[in-house]
């Protein structure tokens, strides 16, 4: 037991941090809610009691695992880049732009569209990028920056040149369908973005951890100077890694409005780039566990719509939960004392197995 | 003469530009005190998010403006010693602590403003409180000097004030001394008994305590009530005019009144028509290239050194 416990301790961190959020959120819908079993249960099955339900809670997923994949590449190489909320707008935006004014085939037009949107959210990763790597500008604050620019510039692109003003609503036109991603289990609104998303996640896993590239990623991170003297280039590290990250927030939030919406209806950031930071780190930067992460994640953010509909909670309760979370995640001597003992205690029974042996 | 050529040039331009330039210098010098001790502070955001909103939840119910102003404040401090006992006791990454703490803050404040006000938008159902303004005697009559100077918030005259109480804590206090020392070598600081992690936790209850002003201000003197992300990334443009300015008492009042006067200009041009969304991107982008133009400079510096 000792030994799980030092082996995996991480994780157990991990888990107890996430179980705290829950216990907490259970008491405050037991201190507000004036019936709190019903709202219990609306927030924690909630997402899994009808087949609609179930299929958002998959389908939130996706954009939430582009967002991390785009967070954890940079965090890879130690560059903090928060612009994935920023990639993902503008992608989405300049993506709904060129797909509403062409018309192709359709696998030429999907394929195109994502691309526009990819490249638009690179260079919003490139720029951040390139000023760290070239001239040691602060990331932080320039991806930060630049999330506001991505939003302002993406709502004057589309209220001004693509709005359809026959909705009634601030949206723009709807997507032609040919570049419509198919929603394809009947009752559900899964669509093929939420496959490409996870295909894209084990991708980056293989990329990561089983090429030359993904190497130099993770080693930069580990030590510059070390990176640096062993011959590789950490300026195309640091850039190209900012570089990814962008193209897959942008790709998240156009397989969003492609799959989902059908047309650019943001008139708020929706948030996605920020719980890309938060499965990020509860994924520890891993594509494989951020996978997970945003399950959680979503299944959290669903539970919460779901609550917000049908009980007297509002759903921002998740947001203050998740962030709790985060920071007893992040907190590295959390549970320490208790690991310490346990090493301990660990370190002396193998201590008197060796005795015993000799 | 064109009208808005005219009214940017009149006093009222200026008035505006220090209107506007409040609720940033206030996060500002939060800021530039955290990374003058080398653990620099994000979550200003959401330390000024606690502020405002508890400044005008406790003004809409206790009536009292000492009080609301109490407990303004004593919320932003208490957000800074949250992620000093995360930062420091805890060993959480200071920036991820950060965003956690702004999240926070945002998920917390439209949650309980819900429950009070019924209302997940804005406050205004609530009859808060706000902070007066006053004109100042004599300067009031100088011509162009008084209504640039004169009828200005409370807290907007405060602000001169703390940018020197800053001035004095970081140069003339013992205090000062050692957050500096703290920020440029650590271990020196450790060899001569300071303790670091002590001195880092001050500079963080320090920085809720001026950023509590800013979000007291924005909510109660900016405008009179609390609305859901209303310091709309002052926090996060306090950290640019701080580093702007060298983290420096001077440097970072002068890199706040920049974004002051881009904002104020940004106001001032609207009549042109030109679209809000792109006016209103002007000062994020000019942080980005004034980062930019800094950080170059900088780098050519060092090479210059260097050589």
């Amino acid at each position: 037991m000792e030994k799980f416990i030092v082996k995996y301790f991480n994780l157990i961190r991990t888990i107890i941090a996430v179980l705290i959020g829950v216990v907490i959120s259970i008491l405050i819908i037991f201190i507000i809610s004036k019936n709190p079993g019903y709202s219990l249960k609306t927030f924690f099955l909630g997402p899994l009691l009808t087949k609609g339900r179930f299929g958002d809670f998959i389908e939130q997923a996706s954009p939430i695992i582009l967002c991390g994949l785009a967070i954890a590449i940079p965090f890879q190489a130690e560059q903090f880049n928060i612009g994935a909320e920023g990639a993902l707008f503008i992608g989405a935006a300049v993506g709904t732009a060129f797909a509403v004014s062409t018309h192709m085939p359709t696998i030429l037009h999907i394929t195109s569209v994502l691309l526009v949107a990819g490249i638009t959210g690179a260079i919003w990763g490139f720029i951040p990028g390139f000023l760290k790597a070239k001239w040691k500008t602060d990331e932080l604050v320039i991806s930060l920056m630049m999330n506001y620019v991505a939003y302002f510039l993406g709502l004057y692109l589309i209220n001004y040149y693509f709005r359809d003003k026959s909705a009634g609503f601030l949206v723009s036109y709807q997507l032609p369908k040919t570049a419509w991603l198919a929603q394809f289990i009947p009752g559900m609104r899964i669509h093929v973005g939420v496959i490409i998303s996870f295909v894209i996640a084990i991708l980056t896993y293989y990329f990561l951890y089983h090429t030359t590239k993904g190497y130099e990623i993770r080693v930069t991170g580990i030590n510059k100077n070390f990176a640096k003297f062993g011959g590789i280039n950490v300026f195309m590290v640091i850039v190209i890694s900012q570089v990814i990250g962008g193209f897959l927030a942008g790709l998240g939030g156009m397989t969003e409005v492609m799959g989902l919406h059908r047309r650019f209806n943001w008139q708020m950031s929706p948030g996605y780039g920020w719980d890309g930071v938060v499965v990020a780190i509860i994924g520890r930067n891993n594509p494989i566990f951020i996978i997970f992460a945003a399950l959680f994640l979503s299944y959290l953010r669903t539970g919460g719509q779901v609550l917000n509909l049908l009980s007297d909670i509002p759903s921002e309760m998740v947001i203050a939960i998740k962030s709790i979370i985060i920071l007893l995640i992040t907190a590295e001597a959390f549970l320490e004392k208790f690991k310490y003992r346990i090493t301990i205690r660990e370190a002396k029974r193998r201590e008197a197995l060796d005795e015993s042996d000799s | 003469m064109n009208p808005i050529l005219k009214s940017i040039l009149s006093p009222k331009f200026v008035f505006a530009t220090i209107r506007v330039m409040t609720p940033i210098l206030y996060p500002a010098i939060g800021v530039a005190i955290t990374a003058l001790a080398g653990s620099i502070n994000i979550a200003l955001e959401g330390i000024m998010l606690m502020s405002a909103f508890t400044g005008v939840m406790v003004s809409a119910y206790t009536g009292n403006l000492l009080i609301s102003l109490i407990a303004g404040v004593a919320a932003g401090v208490g957000m800074g010693a949250i992620l000093g006992y995360f930062h420091l006791k805890l060993k959480a990454d200071i920036i991820i602590a950060a965003i956690a703490l702004n999240m926070f803050a945002s998920g917390i404040t439209i949650f309980l403003l819900y429950l009070f006000a019924h209302d997940k938008g804005t406050s205004s159902s609530l009859k808060s409180l706000v902070f007066p303004s006053f004109q100042i005697p004599i300067l009031k009559d100088i011509p162009i000097l008084g209504p640039m100077l004169s009828g200005h918030n409370i807290l907007t005259y405060f602000v001169f004030v703390a940018v020197i109480a800053f001035y004095y804590l970081i140069y003339k206090t013992p205090l000062g001394l050692r957050i500096r020392a703290v920020g440029q070598n650590p271990d020196a600081a450790k060899s001569v008994g300071i303790n670091v992690d002590r001195i880092r936790f001050y500079s963080l209850l320090l920085s809720g305590f001026f950023g509590s002003f800013g979000g007291l201000y924005l909510a109660m003197g900016y405008v009179s009530w609390f609305s859901r992300d209303m310091t709309a990334g002052r926090g996060f443009i306090a950290i640019a005019a701080s580093s702007l300015g060298n983290n420096l008492p001077l440097g970072t009042f002068l890199g706040s009144l920049l974004f002051g006067l881009v904002n104020a200009f940004a106001i001032f041009i609207a009549p042109l028509k030109i679209p809000s969304e792109f006016i209103q991107s002007i000062p994020y982008v000019t942080t980005v290239i004034v980062l930019a133009i800094y950080s170059i400079n900088k780098s050519r510096k060092v090479k210059k050194e260097i050589e």
